[in-house]
């Protein structure tokens, strides 16, 4: 990123899980970003796909492992999004 | 492994031997089932999903925490993914320990956690044909949202 605060653009990978998968009508896609943290790139992607659930009510991981929604991202990461869970 | 993502029948009895321990005097045991409705919707069948990998690092987790708060000799989890009809279990929690307090606490605060922390979901199938992914407010056939 550069000194004034310019945005730098990284292509990242997001795999959905369950409502999301069928929401967004894939598995996974690939796409260039300049969502700097998980959350801004899951704001993005709510915008994209139409994904309802407040952030704070769902989970990230980060290349197979649970992140916080502030984790910086970098470029070739593989960002997991899981929609509010249910088990039991 | 103590936890356990599983697409094959949970063998209950065979689970609830691998607790035993000669210091054990309690046994608690949970069983979560596939019941009919929910919410006022007839259920028919449920479909488990999860991310198997995270959610047994996160379950075993759980299970480490509990034999650090309760004074338990051994505790499983196992859960079931794929389709499930009525009456299937769908997830089990066993815990032995000296004493009965300590195993009731300790196999509710598994199951509780587990169904708050651990990556699965599940996907009710209704009577009418619908179906739809509980507690998400993401809907595939919604129009869509936008939300800002």
């Amino acid at each position: 990123m550069s000194a004034d605060g310019a945005r730098a653009s990284i292509t990242v990978t997001a795999r959905y899980f369950a409502a999301f998968r069928e929401r967004a009508g894939r598995d996974a896609e690939s796409f260039t970003t300049e969502a700097r943290t998980a959350a801004e790139l899951y704001a993005e992607l709510a915008r994209r796909h139409g994904f309802a659930d407040a952030m704070t009510r769902c989970k990230v991981a980060v290349n197979d492992e649970l992140a916080a929604w502030d984790v910086r991202l970098a470029a070739g990461d593989e960002v997991l999004f899981f929609p509010p869970v249910a088990g039991g | 492994m103590s936890f356990k993502i599983s697409s094959n029948v949970i063998e209950l009895e065979a689970l609830k031997r691998t607790l035993v321990a000669d210091a054990s005097g309690a046994c608690v045991t949970f069983e979560g089932w596939v019941r009919d409705h929910n919410e006022g919707e007839a259920v028919h069948a449920l479909e488990y999903e999860s991310h198997a990998a995270i959610a047994v690092s996160e379950g075993e987790k759980i299970l480490a925490e509990a034999r650090e708060r309760f004074a338990i000799d051994a505790a499983r989890c196992e859960h079931r993914v794929g389709k499930l009809a009525i009456g299937d279990c769908a997830v089990w929690v066993g815990v032995s320990a000296a004493h009965r307090g300590a195993a009731f606490d300790a196999c509710r605060y598994i199951i509780d956690e587990t169904k708050q922390r651990v990556p699965i979901w599940k996907k009710e199938h209704y009577r009418d044909g619908q179906s739809g992914w509980v507690n998400c407010a993401t809907r595939a056939d919604a129009p869509a949202a936008a939300p800002r």
